[in-house]
């Protein structure tokens, strides 16, 4: 999940951000991280450049990308599948 | 200050027809431009369909007069922009003070990206004089010139309200007695740049779009151009066919919300509609029609309609997005749309929401689906809201002679 | 008709160099844009993530409102749609649209996609600040003093703002500049007219 952290950072250009500061649990949107919707269009980005995964119905990303923890299960779910 | 402003003519190329009479007959027939891509060459023409002008740039360039190598948008600007000013009936119009205010956010796009391809593949390629009107100035430029207007010309960018401001700047420069006339409006045609980022933003459908439906699925992209020929009074007065429209209210302000999205409660939607009914002195209940900035996607939709219900709730007016014919022409629909308004106060018409099915749940009121003749229509309020949070209201209303 | 208004404020961001009402208030000689625009925000302290996922455009545009305005505006004297912003540049957003086209050969970007208009940096400003008031921006080749000095104050005299950011903010590649200017009604101790000659002499004063 670091790994997954430190791509989320370069990706949204989350400077002042490290990775510890993310908390597994914590929400990324809103009141969280504070991301927005072209944050998650960003992410959506980045599971496909990073893991060849697309996810191609953006109305599955609130769900997916919850929190760090929702989106490393759909990371690791989706990759075995391509295997 | 408030010395009235007339419209004293229109002109309109898009995908419903090549001047206002064919886009007035597709408004009426419900006859919808959408298709699949003809011109336009992109990895999605299977996918995404559009709303193209039905000419070639051949075609369009033997229309103007301009050469076919000039970019698309300022050929479809030239077609549309000629149409409105011999609508007008001006004759003198070397005798007058003339301006051209024009708006787009492709500029010279479309060549450019052809000049890119070649030239990527191998830098001693592409043509140099596909780029030299890739600046957005620079084709309002090419216009003005073929039109022969040099007493004012300027270029306005502000995403999909672009032309609502380039209209409402003319009529400014007619009330402090700058300009006669002024051609003002929009122009942009569709380039793989625009679709593939509306595409990765994912709300381009990939069906018709269903504006203010519960089930929209997003926008289709179309391309044109509009333009009105606003007048003083004094001008008005010399015309054969004295106008009887004028522009009486408009406003622009900003969402201050995201770089794209609308705010929840649409908060500058609801601030430039009603400054436009303030500056023309109207109530809500006055509003006869509202041509919505209608695109079909979610954000906007709702963003649009809760603005609405703020306003003019209980008394709600007839209402219409004729994106569902022309598609979301970015810059240029401010000037298409505020001609279609400008066409139901002539005609006394209300044209539908095309392929509206379920109504949105959250909205008290349901747009027009069905075409509505005989109809009182005195006053029009058409919004356009683009990216930047820049929303911008018109109002165009009819006088007695 | 003819009321006066003023320049209450200046800031101009160009040559690695930052100017605050003629002062020079911050210089890192050397450092390429993006950079040096990363060290000016540092240098003001400011506290602002969503800076550094803007493009250039808005980042230069913003970083100048947010000098311009600290210490020189009184945000309590205005509701927010009595502030506007009116700019213009001559190069509109063709520097990210480059960079978005390059991100475009793999997969678009789009984070890149949504500056591709010249007019998201008014938004940037706006959000910041919650200004509602009316904007706009023009292309034109070069800073057009007489334009934005007649368009500034039909806003202001016909009461459709009360105060306005204005000027000129333009990027392509490694070259940059901008000028941004605060119109107010009312004079402030270091104010001068709002003219055509006055915004044409804060322009060039740096720029030999």
């Amino acid at each position: 999940m670091l790994d997954l952290k430190e791509q989320i950072i370069a990706q949204l250009n989350l400077q002042d951000i490290k990775p510890e500061d993310i908390g597994d649990d914590q929400p990324l949107f809103v009141e969280g991280l504070g991301l927005d919707s072209i944050d998650a269009l960003e992410l959506i980005v980045l599971l496909q450049q990073q893991y060849k995964i697309k996810l191609s119905n953006a109305e599955d990303g609130p769900k997916v990308f919850k929190t760090v923890r929702t989106m490393a299960e759909y990371i690791t779910a989706h990759q075995a599948q391509n295997v | 200050m408030n010395a009235p402003v007339f419209v004293a003519g229109t002109g309109i190329i898009s995908a419903i027809g090549n001047s206002v009479a064919e886009c007035l007959a597709a408004l009426e027939n419900e006859r919808a431009g959408m298709g699949q891509m003809q011109n336009l060459k992109s990895a999605h023409s299977q996918r995404l369909p559009v709303a193209e002008v039905k000419l070639n740039n051949e075609e369009l360039a033997q229309l103007t007069g301009l050469p076919k190598i000039k970019s698309r948008t300022a050929l479809l600007s030239l077609v549309a922009a000629k149409e409105a000013l011999a609508n007008a009936g001006i004759e003198n119009i070397k005798d007058l003070r003339t301006g051209f205010i024009s708006a787009t956010s492709v500029g010279g796009m479309d060549k450019t990206e052809n000049f890119f391809t070649e030239f990527l593949k191998d830098n001693s390629k592409g043509k140099l004089r596909d780029v030299v009107d890739h600046e957005c100035g620079s084709v309002t430029e090419l216009v003005a010139d073929a039109l022969g207007i040099k007493d004012y010309i300027t270029t306005i960018s502000t995403a999909c309200s672009s032309s609502a401001n380039a209209i409402f700047l003319g009529a400014r420069l007619i009330k402090n007695d700058i300009v006669d006339v002024v051609v003002a409006g929009g122009t942009d045609s569709l380039t793989r740049f625009t679709l593939n980022g509306f595409n990765t933003l994912m709300i381009v459908d990939e069906q018709f779009c269903q504006p203010f439906d519960e089930n929209r699925r997003g926008l289709n992209l179309g391309e044109g151009a509009g333009y009105v020929v606003l007048v003083s009074e004094k001008t008005a007065a010399t015309l054969k066919n004295k106008p009887n429209i004028v522009l009486s209210g408009y406003c622009n302000a900003n969402d201050a919300y995201h770089q794209t999205a609308s705010s929840p409660d649409g908060i500058g939607s609801y601030l430039a509609m009603s400054g436009a009914l303030k500056k023309a002195g109207l109530q809500p209940s006055d509003i006869d029609y509202i041509n919505l900035h209608g695109t079909g996607t979610q954000n906007n939709d709702i963003a649009e309609g809760t603005a609405i219900k703020r306003l003019f709730e209980p008394h709600y007016p007839k209402m219409s997005s004729t994106k569902t014919y022309t598609g979301h022409t970015l810059g240029a629909c401010g000037g298409i749309e505020a001609a279609f308004s400008i066409l139901a106060l002539q005609h006394g018409e209300i044209f539908p929401n095309l392929r509206l099915q379920t109504p949105m749940v959250e909205l008290p009121f349901v747009p027009e689906r069905k075409l509505e003749k005989n109809v009182e229509v005195k006053h029009v309020l058409s919004n356009s809201f683009g990216f930047g949070g820049n929303c911008s209201s018109l109002i165009f209303s009819k006088v007695e002679n | 008709m003819k009321t006066e208004n003023h320049i209450t404020a200046s800031c101009i961001i160009r040559n690695n160099l930052v100017y605050k009402n003629g002062i020079k208030v911050f210089e890192e000689s050397g450092s390429a844009l993006s950079d040096f625009l990363v060290s000016a925000y540092r240098h003001f302290d400011l506290q602002y993530p969503k800076f550094f996922k803007m493009d250039n455009l808005s980042k230069l545009g913003w970083l100048a409102n947010e000098i311009l305005l600290t210490g020189s505006f009184d945000k309590e004297k205005y509701k927010p749609e009595d502030t506007g912003i009116v700019l213009s540049n001559a190069n509109a957003s063709l520097d990210t649209d480059i960079k978005y086209y390059e991100t475009a050969k793999t997969i678009a970007s789009p984070a890149q996609f949504v500056y591709t208009l010249p007019n998201i940096v008014i938004g940037e400003i706006s959000i910041r600040h919650k200004f509602k008031g009316e904007n706009a921006f023009f292309i034109s080749e070069e800073f057009d003093a007489g334009f934005i000095e007649q368009y500034v104050s039909n806003l202001i005299n016909n009461n459709i703002l009360q105060s306005c950011i204005c000027g000129w903010a333009d990027v392509l590649d490694s070259a940059y500049n901008a000028t941004l200017f605060l119109i107010e009604k009312d004079k402030s101790p270091n104010s001068v007219n709002f003219t055509k000659e006055n915004l044409n002499k804060i322009h060039q004063l740096q720029n030999g």
